[in-house]
């Protein structure tokens, strides 16, 4: 018989073994999957988890999907550990990319190549005035930041679709809903000349270099962190709230706003209504899947993005439907709360035979003895 | 007594948990009718052995006979379909329900939330457990939630009560009616389990033990025959270290509240009306009073925590801190250490060092970032010094017993050499060995110059520590009394608000409820 033992301690051990025993599950029911459908299990698999990898080309269109998924669920996770529910990240990398390209429309030929420096900055801004709005509206009226953060997502789309079908719809592009293409000087340099990969990636990890140093060694951090553990010792202790609320907000939505500025100013180079991917909301499945650790959201923030390329490469090579990019992200969440029982439980096997067939009997007896005695 | 006659018997039972032999075959013999104590100190394995009556965990190996039959208790329903019902020391309660609805959660679904309000009424007047079924339970003291407790377990009418530190958070007079009411119910069969430490109750009430002392039997034998020593020295293996306190002359005033009023920051709380308190430096203060009379309130307004509405002024060392922030508070040297172990004074989930951090900010640098080595220094010191049974600094809060983790947090800030201490509950649900040595690190610390506080419902610890003491009743404080003057019987008048000259205009408010008869 196998059963569930509690543990004295939560183990470190399964902590960092739960997401590769994970990763192991995902795999086993992919295959089975696959197998399922009718198709190759190892050239499914490898789509997803081979093919994402292997080329200098692959990695680079890997690394435009996990730099933004990298700096959303870093801001997200900082806030969630403090208890504070930002579900509108979406809204906030919306605006960081139009405060962006507002930045970017003023480029002119004569301008300074650095100028996509101060759009990346002004997406920061975005994002964090979006955040600041759902932070003050809690702070001052006690709204519930998750309805407002969620609803300032559907605003901030509108005004997206209004600016690129109005004010800044690009005069020669044929009527389509978007901004004229950014001149060089505001665009985010690649990383290697040729190479999709630009230096948003570097910038992404050093961010969660120094959110890791954030939440794990500075005070500052440490408030943030019993704030969202304990309430009421961080009231006896003398944090504030209030400061806790507003530092969640500005910093998750300022890092969503910065991903929404590289967007555009990185691989999309204009602003279009398709620049909201969804990254906004994968990033919370990111950020739970790296445990809200600063560092563990670099590498759910690869596998979600391998997951991405995989459900692509799959629809167009194997005919299956995109949306097993989904069902695969599923997978993982799945597999990965099912062996986090394992961080607090240990396994045990144990030869003793469930008593329950003789029990029963004896508990009924019991039961009805006991209502008797009570009428 | 033949063994078929027993209400239950414990055969050899043990259990091992990861590092620890909770249970080395105790033996236990409870008949029908009789009130059987259980004593031993934390960690002595008297939880583990009621966890394993009441069903919650399985013994390893050993018996259990239930009326002559062997059992093996499935869990906690089946040990209540069998008549078991158990009041636990940590309270399994909805805070956002009601007490009836609470009481009605363990009860069977067919009765009526009505009937049971009904029931909660008639039984809470049999027992003198003083309870308004509608408030919900966020808004009750410590206190008032075990009184829920013991009510939920009195509505199953069980015939056996496991009853764990019941009478820690009563007034005298609630202690001698809650006896009675035991006695009752053992005169009409059923059997009692009682756990404690406390040794009078334990020689009052009981008439057979069983001491425990490190998972074995130390010992079986009739209490009413015995005597503290004896029953002391079974448990801990030697008698208690008598308290060192000898008289000093104390300073000048370090903490003084004049006029001071201020609403709860709960709707069903009691708020603090015109309290005025003076504590000089080199005396314990001891407030005694019974949960839910304003207490609460007045540790919230001494530690900053809560502002709003306040009127009059709290004065700490000649300086004004009727506005000041918890921080500044602690930063003047004002300290506290509030009755919630768990989620206030610690949070649960962190490592030690990381509880450290929480009132002990000399760690962090200029920079921002915190002194990691020195702050596991000085968690490792903390847990030397003060004797706390930790596996180090990076064991979480949660990992440790209670009487350890009050040992931690009253080390943490006794540590930080306070001008004035205030402490609530400092001993609650702590066994002995450890409430002596809490004890006499407070009055360590009165020695040293400083101005101590101690808010406890434990009479017995205030007249134990104390220099002096007040009663809180219905919010107001009342006068001060030393400790040489002041008699058990008076204070539990006073704790009905019948002090001389207390004001009569708000005896009958609605905020004062929780008078004891």
């Amino acid at each position: 018989m196998l059963r569930l033992e509690p543990r004295v301690e939560p183990s470190r051990t399964m902590a960092y073994l739960s997401p590769l025993l994970a990763l192991v599950l995902t795999v086993l029911m992919g295959a089975a999957l696959f197998l399922a459908l009718g198709k190759d299990p190892v050239r499914g698999l490898d789509m997803f988890l081979v093919e994402p990898l292997a080329s200098w080309r692959a990695l680079g269109e890997l690394s435009i999907k996990a730099t933004p998924l990298i700096l959303v669920a870093l801001g997200l996770s900082v806030a969630f550990r403090s208890n504070v529910w930002n579900i509108g990240a979406e809204g906030q990398f919306i605006l960081g990319s139009v405060f962006a390209t507002r930045v970017a429309l003023m480029a002119t030929p004569s301008s300074t190549p650095s100028l996509f420096v101060l759009a990346l900055l002004a997406g920061v801004a975005g994002g964090m005035l979006w955040g600041g709005i759902v932070a003050w509206l809690r702070d001052r009226f006690s709204a519930n930041e998750i309805l407002v953060s969620l609803m300032l997502v559907y605003v901030a789309e509108a005004l997206l679709s209004y600016l690129v079908s109005g004010p800044w719809k690009d005069p020669h592009g044929y009527n389509f809903p978007q901004t004229a293409t950014f001149l060089d000087a505001a665009r985010v340099p690649p990383l290697v000349a040729g190479s999709r990969a630009n230096v948003g990636l570097p910038l992404a990890l050093v961010l969660a270099g120094l959110g890791w140093v954030f939440v794990n060694r500075t005070y500052a951090g440490y408030k943030l962190e019993v704030g969202g553990l304990a309430p009421l010792a961080a009231r006896y202790a003398g944090f504030s709230s209030r400061s806790a609320l507003w530092t969640a907000f500005l910093v998750s939505g300022g890092l969503a706003g910065l991903a929404g500025a590289l967007e555009v100013t990185g691989p999309d180079g204009q602003l279009t209504t398709h620049v909201p991917l969804g990254y906004g909301f994968a990033a919370i499945i990111v950020a739970f899947v790296g445990r809200l650790s600063p560092l563990g959201v670099i590498f759910s923030a690869v596998l979600m993005s391998m997951f991405y390329i995989g459900g692509e490469m799959s629809q167009s090579r194997l005919g299956l439907p995109k949306s097993l990019t989904g069902v695969f992200q599923g997978l993982l969440l799945f597999a990965l709360l099912t062996c986090d029982t394992l961080i607090g439980y240990r396994l045990r096997f144990s030869r003793e035979r469930s008593l329950g067939a003789s029990r029963l009997p004896s508990a009924l007896a019991a039961r009805t003895a006991a209502a008797s005695r009570e009428g | 007594m033949t063994p078929a006659m027993l209400r239950l018997e414990l055969v050899d039972i043990s259990k091992q948990y990861p590092g620890v032999r909770a249970n080395d075959g105790v033996c236990l013999r409870v008949e029908p009718g009789r009130i059987h104590a259980v004593l031993g100190e934390n960690g002595a394995g008297k939880s583990t052995l009621m966890k394993i009556v009441y069903g919650v965990t399985q013994p390893d190996s050993g018996e259990i006979r239930w009326e002559g039959r062997p059992v093996r208790i499935a869990g906690p329903e089946h040990a209540r379909a069998l008549g078991i019902a158990m009041v636990f020391q940590h309270f399994s309660l909805f805070e956002t329900l009601t007490v009836a609805e609470n009481v009605w959660l363990g009860l069977d679904r067919e009765r009526s939330l009505a009937t049971v309000r009904e029931r909660i009424a008639r039984v809470a007047a049999d027992y003198g457990l003083d309870l308004d079924p509608e408030r919900p339970v966020h808004a009750l003291s410590v206190g008032e939630r075990q009184r829920v407790e013991i009510l939920r377990a009195l509505l199953t009418r069980p015939s056996l009560l496991i009853l764990d530190e019941p009478t820690s958070v009563l007034t005298p007079q609630a202690v001698d009616k809650l006896f009675v009411t035991l006695r009752a119910l053992a005169a009409s069969g059923c059997s009692i389990l009682y756990i404690s430490h406390k040794l009078d109750e334990i020689r009052t009430l009981c008439d057979g033990c069983t001491v425990l002392r490190a998972g074995r039997v130390a010992g079986e034998l009739d209490p009413r025959a015995a005597t503290n020593a004896e029953l002391s020295r079974l448990m801990i293996g030697a008698e208690p270290p008598a308290l060192a306190r000898r008289a000093q002359p104390v300073g000048d005033v370090a903490l003084k509240l004049a006029g001071f009023s201020a609403p709860s920051a709960d709707p069903h709380g009691t708020p603090l009306r015109d309290v005025d308190l003076t504590v000089r430096a080199g005396e314990i203060v001891g407030i005694a009073g019974v949960s839910g009379n304003g207490q609460r309130e007045l540790f919230a307004a001494l530690s900053g925590e809560t502002l709003a509405g306040a009127s009059g002024s709290i004065t700490l060392l000649g300086q004004d801190i009727t506005r000041a922030s918890p921080r500044r508070r602690r930063a003047l040297g004002l300290r506290l250490v509030p009755e919630d172990r768990l989620g206030r004074a610690t949070v649960t989930t962190l490592s030690l060092a990381h509880n450290t951090l929480l009132t002990r900010t000399e760690v962090v640098r200029r920079t921002g970032l915190f002194d990691r080595p020195r702050l596991h220094a000085l968690t490792q010191k903390l847990l030397v010094h003060f004797q706390v049974k930790a596996r180090g600094s990076r064991a979480t809060a949660k990992s440790l017993s209670g009487g350890n983790l009050q040992k931690f947090i009253m080390g943490r800030e006794i540590d930080a050499a306070p001008r004035v201490l205030v402490v609530a509950q400092p001993t609650w649900g702590v066994d002995v060995g450890a409430s002596v040595q809490i004890r006499s690190e407070l009055l360590r610390l009165r020695d040293a110059g400083s101005a101590l506080v101690v808010i406890s419902e434990e009479l017995d610890e205030l007249f134990e520590i104390c220099d002096c003491l007040v009663v809180m009743a219905a919010g107001r404080v009342s006068p001060r009394v030393p400790i040489a003057e002041a008699e058990a019987r008076k204070l539990g008048e006073w704790m009905s608000g019948l002090w001389p000259d207390a004001p009569r205009d708000g005896a009958a408010s609605p905020g004062a409820p929780h008078a004891p008869a």
